[in-house]
C-alpha cells in the first residue's frame, strides 16, 4: 500500500491537465506531489476545485518504516476539505530527501498552515521556504534536535517500544543497580545526552523574533504614543493555563499579537509512537482534559479505520454518542462560565455553569470509573456497560435538569448589559478568514460557516439523529458565545433521541479482548466534531503493535492561528475576551 | 430600573441558599440518607452540593478506580497472582514490574516474589485490572494516599499492595457476585468433566477387562484345542 508508484503512461493521475507534472503518483488514497509544483497545485485546488479548508498538515519520518525503504525520508501530508461540498478529504503528500529537507510553505495559500508548519519544523526539522516566521513553536529555541525524527532519543531512553522488557517477570528490573528506579535514571543522572561541544553553562539565550508589526511613533491628538510590548502570561489568570500572548500595543490598541505556547509540551506524539495502540487511549484523555470522552472516541475511530472497519455493537454505538454529547454540554458550560470569568464576572457565573457538570461527571464516574480521565472507549465498542439505573439517571438529567440549566444561563447572561458591551463587535473574524485560518468548531460556525463534521462527513451514527447545525453570523465573541448556548440545546436533542432509542445488548465484539494487536501497514485520518472543533487523529501503521506515526490535529492549537489577526485593532482588555471565546485547553494546545 | 439586574441575580443565590436547606427536609431520600459522613446526592435536589471534605465524603460507585491492588485469597492466604506479567505489559506508563518466584533449583514458580507499582507514575487507567486473566489485580477505592516521601512511600511493594479477597468483595459487591457465580459454574463444569472422564475411564477399563477376559477365554480355548 505504501509503495510509491512512479508515473506510468496511461495511469490516470488527476489535476495533471491543469497543473502539468504536479501529481507524480499515488500512495494509497494520497496523491504524491512534486514539491516544486506544490504551491501551484495548492493554488489551483483552492481556487478551482473548492478545496478551501486545510484541515491538517503533518510530517512523517520514513526512516525505519519497513515498507518505505525506497521512499524519500521526509514527507508532509496535507488533508484538504471543501467547506462548500462537504465530504471526504483530498490527501496530498510532498516528499523531501534527508539531505535537503525542504518543502515550500503553503501559508500563502492556506494561512491555517502557519502553526502546523512551524510545528513540523520544530519536531521534524523540515524547513518551509516562504513561511513568514519559521521558528520553533512547542519547544524552546535552544532545544537540541528534532524529537519526532526516528533517530532522536530522549534523555531518558529505555527502549524503542513498549512494553519494555525489563519490567516482565523474567526481565529482571535491577533493583540493586546504582539507580534502580527509572525516576532516578532521568535527566540529571547518567542518561543525559548533550550534543557534541554543547555546554549548558556557556549557552546564550537565543533571541526570538516576534511578528509584531512595524515600530510606530505617532502623534495622536497631541499625545505622543510609542509602541510598547506587553507579555500576557505565561502566568496570567486570563490565559486558561500556561500560555503567553506577546502583545504589541499602541496606547491601548493592539497592533500585533503573537501567541507563545509549549509550556505544557510533553511530546504526546512521541510517547504515542512508543505505546501500543491500546496504551494510547488513556493518554488521549489528557489532551483536552475537559472532554476526555471525545478524545477517546476520535482515537478509537481512527484505530478502527486503520484496522479496516470494525463492527461495533449497537448499544456501544449509542453509548458513545451519549457520552460524547454529554461531554459537549460540559465543555460549553465550562467555556461560557470561564468566558464570563474573563470578562470580569469573577467565578459566580462560572460556578453556576459548572454545577450541572458535576452531575454529568458523576455519570461518567459510574460508567467509566473516573470523572475526567475516563478511558472509556475501546476499538470495537466501550469498555463496559453502564451500571443498572444509569440510563434512568441520565434521562432525568437530560429531560429535566440540563435544559433548565441551559435556559437559566441563557436568561441571565445573554441579555446581560456587561456581556453585550464586552462581546458584541469584538474580535471579528470574517467567514473567509475563518476558513482560511483553518478554524473549526464554534469559532468557524460563529463566523457564519455552516460546517459541522457530524453533518458533512457523518461518523458513528449521527446520521440517525435529528439535529441542526448551529450557525451565527456575527463573527464576534458574542456569536461564538451564542453558538455554544444553542449547541447545548442541539446536544440535548441528540441525547433525548439516543436515550430513547438505546437498545440492550453487548458493548464489545464477542471474544476475548486482546491487550496488544497488530494492524497491517496503512494509514488513516479520522476527524470528529469535538466540542472545541475538529479533532483529528492521523495514524500510520507499519504492521507492528505500535503506531509508526501518531498525530493529533488539536482544535485548540489550530484555532489559535486566528487569535493574532482577530485581536488586531481592539483594546488590550478585549484580547482576554477573544482568547476566552476561542476556548483553548493547554493540554491539547501544547501536547 | 437601576439595580433590577442585581436583584435578579441575587434571586439565584437566595434560591440556592434556601433550597439547600429545604432539600434536606423535603427530599426523600436526602443526601444524608446513607450516613452523615457519606454523601450521595439525588438528582432531584436543587440546592448547592458542596461536600465538606474530609468530614464528609462522596459515596463512590463500584466502578471507581484509583490505584491497583493485589488480591490474595482470604481463606488460604494464597496470592491470586501468577506473575504472568500481562499487567506489566499492558501498563501504559510501564510502572509495574514483577520478579517471578523460584524454587531452590532455580525453576520458576507461578507466583510473584516481588511486585512493585510506582504509583507516582501510575495513571490510574485500570488496564491491569481489565486484562488480568486471574482476577488478581483490581482497582482500589482508597484515594487518600498522600505521603511525605516519594521513595519508598509511594513505590508500593507486594505487602503494601496486597489486600484480602474479603476487602475486594466489600468494594465490588456486584463484580464479586458475578465472579463467584462464574467460579461456581467453572467448578461445576470441571466436576462434570472429571465425572465424564472418570466414566470414560471406567468404561474403557471395563472394555479392556472384557477384552482381556475374551482374550483369556480365547487363550484357554486355544489351549484347549
Amino acid at each position: 500500500m505504501a509503495q510509491p508508484e512512479t508515473v506510468v503512461a496511461g495511469v490516470d493521475l488527476p489535476f495533471n491537465d491543469a497543473v502539468p507534472g504536479a501529481v507524480i503518483g499515488r500512495d494509497g488514497e494520497a496523491l504524491v506531489v512534486a514539491r516544486d509544483k506544490l504551491l501551484e497545485l495548492a493554488r489551483y485546488l483552492r481556487d478551482h476545485e473548492g478545496y478551501d479548508y486545510l484541515s491538517s498538515v503533518t510530517g512523517v519520518d520514513n526512516l525505519t518504516h519497513p515498507k518505505r525503504k525506497d521512499v524519500e525520508r521526509f514527507e508532509v501530508v496535507y488533508h484538504l476539505y471543501s467547506t462548500k461540498r462537504g465530504g471526504g478529504p483530498l490527501v496530498l503528500k510532498a516528499r523531501a530527501p534527508e539531505d535537503d529537507p525542504e518543502i515550500p510553505s503553503v501559508v500563502s495559500v492556506w494561512p491555517g498552515a502557519d502553526f502546523q508548519e512551524r510545528e513540523i519544523w520544530d519536531l521534524f526539522g523540515i524547513r518551509f521556504p516562504g513561511h513568514p516566521n519559521l521558528r520553533r513553536i512547542l519547544l524552546w529555541e535552544g532545544f537540541h534536535g528534532h524529537p519526532l525524527r526516528k533517530d532522536w532519543k530522549e534523555a531518558y531512553y529505555e527502549e524503542e517500544k513498549k512494553p519494555y522488557k525489563s519490567r516482565h517477570p523474567d526481565g529482571r528490573y535491577d533493583l540493586k543497580a546504582k539507580y534502580p528506579w527509572h525516576e532516578e535514571r532521568a535527566v540529571f543522572h547518567d542518561n543525559l545526552v548533550f550534543p557534541e561541544g554543547f555546554d549548558p553553562d556557556q549557552m546564550d539565550i537565543p533571541v526570538v523574533e516576534y511578528r509584531l508589526g512595524q515600530d510606530i511613533y505617532r502623534e495622536l491628538e497631541g499625545i505622543k504614543t510609542d509602541r510598547i510590548i506587553v507579555n500576557m502570561g505565561p502566568q496570567h489568570p486570563s490565559t486558561h493555563g500556561v500560555f503567553r500572548m506577546v502583545v504589541a500595543l499602541e496606547g491601548e490598541t493592539i497592533v500585533g499579537l503573537e501567541p507563545e505556547m509549549g509550556y505544557l509540551h510533553r511530546n504526546h506524539e512521541k510517547i504515542g509512537e512508543r505505546n501500543t495502540y491500546l496504551m494510547n487511549i488513556p493518554y488521549t484523555d489528557r489532551l483536552d482534559y475537559i472532554c476526555s470522552m471525545s478524545n477517546n472516541l476520535g482515537y478509537v475511530l481512527a484505530v478502527e479505520k486503520l484496522m479496516g472497519g470494525v463492527e461495533v455493537p449497537e448499544r456501544a454505538k449509542y453509548l458513545r454518542i451519549i457520552m460524547v454529547e454529554l461531554t459537549r454540554i460540559i465543555n460549553h458550560m465550562w467555556a461560557i462560565g470561564f468566558l464570563l470569568n474573563d470578562l470580569g464576572a469573577f467565578f459566580t457565573p462560572a460556578l453556576y455553569a459548572i454545577e450541572e457538570r458535576e452531575l454529568i461527571l458523576d455519570l461518567f464516574e459510574a460508567a467509566s470509573g473516573s470523572r475526567m480521565m475516563c478511558n472509556y472507549m475501546r476499538p470495537g465498542g466501550v469498555v463496559r456497560d453502564v451500571p443498572d439505573g444509569w440510563i434512568e439517571e441520565a434521562r432525568k438529567l437530560v429531560h429535566n435538569r440540563l435544559p433548565r440549566a441551559v435556559d437559566e444561563l441563557d436568561a441571565y447572561l445573554t441579555k446581560n448589559e456587561i456581556l453585550l458591551a464586552r462581546t458584541k463587535g469584538v474580535g471579528y473574524l470574517s467567514p473567509e478568514d475563518a476558513i482560511a485560518y483553518s478554524t473549526s468548531g464554534p469559532v468557524l460556525r460563529g463566523s457564519g460557516v455552516p460546517y459541522d463534521i457530524r453533518k458533512v462527513e457523518p461518523y458513528c451514527i449521527y446520521d440517525r439523529f435529528d439535529f441542526d447545525v448551529v450557525v451565527e453570523d456575527g463573527g464576534d465573541v458574542y456569536a461564538r458565545y451564542m453558538v455554544r448556548i444553542r449547541e447545548m440545546r442541539e446536544s440535548l436533542k441528540i441525547l433525548r433521541q439516543a436515550l430513547r432509542d438505546i437498545p440492550e445488548g453487548p458493548v464489545l465484539p464477542p471474544g476475548k479482548q486482546k491487550y496488544s494487536f497488530r494492524i497491517p501497514p496503512g494509514e488513516a485520518y479520522q476527524r470528529i466534531e469535538a466540542p472545541k472543533g475538529e479533532l483529528g487523529f492521523y495514524l500510520v501503521s507499519d504492521g507492528t503493535a505500535n503506531p509508526y506515526r501518531y498525530h493529533v490535529r488539536a482544535p485548540s492549537f489550530i484555532n489559535l492561528t486566528a487569535l493574532g489577526p482577530m485581536c488586531i485593532g481592539y483594546k488590550v482588555a478585549d484580547s482576554v475576551a477573544i482568547l476566552g471565546s476561542i476556548d483553548i485547553v493547554l493540554g491539547e494546545t501544547d501536547r | 430600573m437601576i439595580g433590577a439586574g442585581i436583584l435578579r441575580g441575587l434571586k439565584i443565590t437566595a434560591r440556592h441558599v434556601i433550597e439547600t436547606y429545604l432539600d434536606d427536609v423535603k427530599k426523600i431520600p436526602s443526601r444524608y440518607a446513607y450516613d452523615r459522613r457519606l454523601i450521595k446526592q439525588p438528582l432531584e435536589e436543587e440546592g448547592i452540593f458542596t461536600i465538606q471534605y474530609p468530614e464528609e465524603k462522596r459515596v463512590l460507585p463500584e466502578n471507581f478506580r484509583y490505584i491497583p491492588m493485589l488480591i490474595f485469597d482470604a481463606e488460604t492466604g494464597e496470592d491470586r497472582c501468577t506473575a504472568c506479567g500481562i499487567c506489566a505489559k499492558v501498563c501504559p506508563p510501564q510502572c509495574i514490574w514483577i520478579v517471578r518466584d523460584q524454587d531452590k533449583t532455580g525453576k520458576p514458580i507461578p507466583r510473584p516474589a516481588e511486585f512493585y507499582i510506582d504509583i507516582t507514575v501510575c495513571m490510574g487507567c485500570g488496564y491491569c485490572a481489565e486484562f488480568c486473566p486471574f482476577d488478581a489485580i483490581k482497582m482500589n477505592h482508597d484515594y487518600e494516599i498522600a505521603a511525605y516521601n516519594r521513595f519508598p512511600d509511594l513505590v508500593l511493594d507486594k505487602d503494601a499492595l496486597s489486600v484480602p479477597s474479603t476487602y475486594y468483595a466489600q468494594l465490588y459487591p456486584k463484580a464479586w457476585e458475578e465472579e463467584q457465580r462464574r467460579r461456581e459454574e467453572e467448578r461445576k463444569k470441571q466436576e462434570a468433566r472429571e465425572k465424564a472422564l472418570a466414566a470414560k475411564r471406567a468404561a474403557k477399563a471395563k472394555k479392556a477387562a472384557a477384552a482381556a477376559k475374551k482374550a483369556d477365554a480365547k487363550k484357554t480355548e486355544e489351549k484347549g484345542e
